[in-house]
């Protein structure tokens, strides 16, 4: 298939003084899953609705699968699937009944039972909407996006809120659709739904793209796959000069107390950050090691974790 | 048309009709009140032949008398209390008039109340002719209760217009706020839904319950007061379904932009109330000065009760509602046009 499923160039969108999307860039291609990461009122929501239409973007120009709104608005939303933040569906409504409310919008698509396998929720479906757990409502809103088959599926933030098992459940949902050969675009910032789906993943702050490849590249451009946190019960952390000199560290970041070393062999780190302690006459409150994550990119581009919880 | 599974219309009017339903309050407003508060003002002003007239006598010289030469007049219910107590009950209204014995007789009352002028009247006949009167003109009374002319009849058409205009602008207006409140008006503009077929699923849904909402409060007055359906069944279900489009044209702007359920009933209260009182629902406009006249008649809910009331009571053809029907239509096509050009989807 030649041309790319989302296209924009230069994308800006401002509310009074504030520019909540500052010139942003995106290919999306067919066939792939890719994802926006980045904080809350970072831009990803607005971006998002301006290439489903739903927002007129000030500048740049926006393509999708090939057309613009302009002019194929009918035809783009009969191709299109959508879930966005915060829709209540309708709580009187049963499962089966809303499912079939958005299946009469479209043209062409699948049956209400064949959709309703997909999410699992058969089981629910003379239930009122009212009654569903917050993950099988996402999923009825997942349900009501693949209706109509789309050939992009557009999914704001589709997890957040949701305990590990409902969230495991509806990456299921969303791989399923890939393997049909779907196009997704994503927002999120849980790094591990991010890293699990996406072959691309842009990095958003302040409406702008601040990193964008395969979450493999984007952690192997911190050039080392380990993190070592620590923080000091008393006496000052060494500066960032000294902790850099220490073997095998590439980068150091400091955020509330903590600092956080980017390190490719932590078994040297380690002794030798011990001795520079003790030699200062620093004690540890804290000392973790992690393999390195999309969240240490993002602190090491921002100097910020991502999710201020 | 297409089967019903798959036509966008038909689902929509589905789920408008599902969230009432599924609403017993909502069922309520709609049916079980316009009915029960025919019968409360039915029985509070059902005629009863002519009133008693109660007034109070002042104790004093001459009381005695003049109470029992009242008393003999059967429509008059007089008792004789202290000055201080006369006073009290007219100014309470448990009595429509004071009277003093003595030469001159001294009657006080409150122009204000109909039925102080009443009261004055039957016992200004009553003294005279127990001194003695005359009557120089023949009298013959024949009394009559004409349906039609009671106070339930004038009530019955305006009870239905009212319930016409509350039950389009509230399920209209409240509805369609919830759903912008709920973020599901976005999610329905990022589909290819098409927007009239959105706002015209609520007028259908409104068409279909309003056979049972309007028959139930006509054949309640029918059966219990014998308020007549004079016009053509017909007509009266043409002005109601063109009464309600009207309304429903007018809740949608109402609720256009609203955010929250609170700021659209403030709107609804605004935009209604005046209606309540003006437009002739439970006591007829006349009253009101000439200088509101015009206005009051260009009001949406005074057409149709007027229109109402001219083919129920009346009844007059459809044709000579002509005036009234044509406003309402207009009310109706403005508001609609409004609405979609600055409804606010998200």
């Amino acid at each position: 298939m030649p041309e790319a499923a989302i296209k924009c160039r230069e994308l800006v969108k401002r509310y009074g003084d504030l520019t909540a999307v500052a010139g942003i860039d995106l290919d999306v291609r067919r066939g792939e899953c890719f994802g926006m990461l980045g904080p809350n009122g970072a831009g990803k929501t607005t971006t998002i609705e301006i290439l489903q239409g739903l927002r007129e973007p000030d500048g740049g120009e926006v393509e999708v699968l090939g057309l613009t709104w302009d002019r194929h608005e009918g035809e783009l939303r009969q191709r299109m699937g959508t879930q966005l933040q915060e829709t209540k569906l309708p709580e009187k409504l049963k499962v089966e009944e809303v499912v079939r409310l958005f299946r009469s919008f479209y043209r062409r698509g699948r049956s209400v039972d064949e959709v309703l396998a997909l999410v699992a929720l058969e089981e629910k479906r003379t239930a009122w909407v009212g009654k569903l757990s917050g993950g099988q409502r996402q999923r009825l809103a997942v349900a009501c996006a693949l209706v109509c088959d789309p050939d992009l599926l557009f999914l704001d933030e589709p997890t957040t809120g949701l305990d590990p098992q409902s969230r495991r459940q509806l990456w299921g949902v969303i791989e399923e659709f890939r393997r049909r050969g779907g196009t997704v675009l994503l927002t999120t910032h849980y790094m591990e739904e991010a890293e699990r789906l996406c072959d691309r993943v842009a990095v958003v702050d302040h409406g702008e793209i601040i990193a964008l490849g395969s979450p493999r590249e984007l952690i192997a451009s911190l050039g080392a796959e380990h993190v070592v946190e620590f923080a000091l019960e008393q006496g000052e952390a060494p500066p960032d000069d000294v902790l850099a000199a220490l073997p095998g560290v590439e980068h150091v970041a400091r955020e509330n107390g903590t600092t956080h070393l980017t390190v490719s062999r932590v078994h040297q780190v380690i002794p030798a950050l011990m001795r520079l302690l003790s030699e200062r006459g620093a004690s540890l409150s804290e000392l973790t090691t992690h393999h390195a994550s999309l969240e240490d990119v993002f602190l090491n581009l921002t100097g910020r974790h991502m999710r201020d919880e | 048309m297409n089967r019903p599974e798959t036509s966008a219309l038909v689902q929509l009017t589905l789920w408008r009709l599902r969230e009432f339903t599924r609403e017993p309050e909502a069922l309520f407003w709609v049916f079980a009140f316009p009915i029960l508060l025919a019968l409360a003002l039915g029985i509070a002003f059902k005629g009863r032949g002519p009133e008693v007239v109660r007034v109070a006598v002042e104790a004093g010289p001459g009381a005695e008398a003049l109470a029992q030469s009242l008393n003999a007049d059967g429509r008059i219910e007089a008792a004789i209390v202290d000055s201080a107590e006369a006073h009290s009950r007219l100014r309470t209204g448990r009595v429509a008039l004071v009277v003093g014995a003595g030469d001159p007789l001294v009657l006080r009352f409150d122009t204000t109340r109909v039925e102080s002028d009443i009261a004055r009247l039957v016992v200004v006949n009553a003294v005279q002719e127990s001194a003695g009167r005359r009557d120089v003109a023949v009298i013959r009374d024949v009394r009559v209760t004409e349906p039609g002319a009671r106070y339930i009849d004038f009530l019955i058409p305006g009870l239905i217009g009212l319930n016409i205009m509350g039950t389009g602008m509230w399920g209209i207006g409240f509805g369609i706020v919830k759903a912008r409140n709920d973020r599901l008006l976005k999610r329905l503009l990022a589909s290819p839904m098409r927007k009239s077929e959105f706002m015209l699923s609520f007028m259908l849904s409104r068409l279909i319950f309003l056979g049972f909402e309007v028959g139930a409060v006509l054949l309640f007055g029918l059966l219990m007061f014998g308020v007549p359906i004079r016009g053509s069944i017909l007509a009266i279900a043409a002005i109601v379904v063109i009464g309600a489009m009207t309304f429903s044209g007018v809740g949608l702007l109402v609720a256009s932009r609203a955010r929250t359920i609170e700021g659209v009933s403030g709107l609804m209260n605004f935009v209604m109330v005046p209606m309540w009182i003006f437009s002739g629902v439970f006591f007829a406009y006349s009253h009101f000065p000439d200088g509101m006249q015009p206005v009051i008649r260009l009001l949406p809910l005074t057409a149709l009760n007027d229109a109402l009331r001219a083919v129920q009571l009346d009844g007059v053809a459809l044709a000579a509602t002509a005036g009234p029907i044509a406003l309402l239509v207009a009310w109706g096509a403005l508001s609609f046009v409004v609405a979609l050009k600055v409804f606010r989807w998200q």
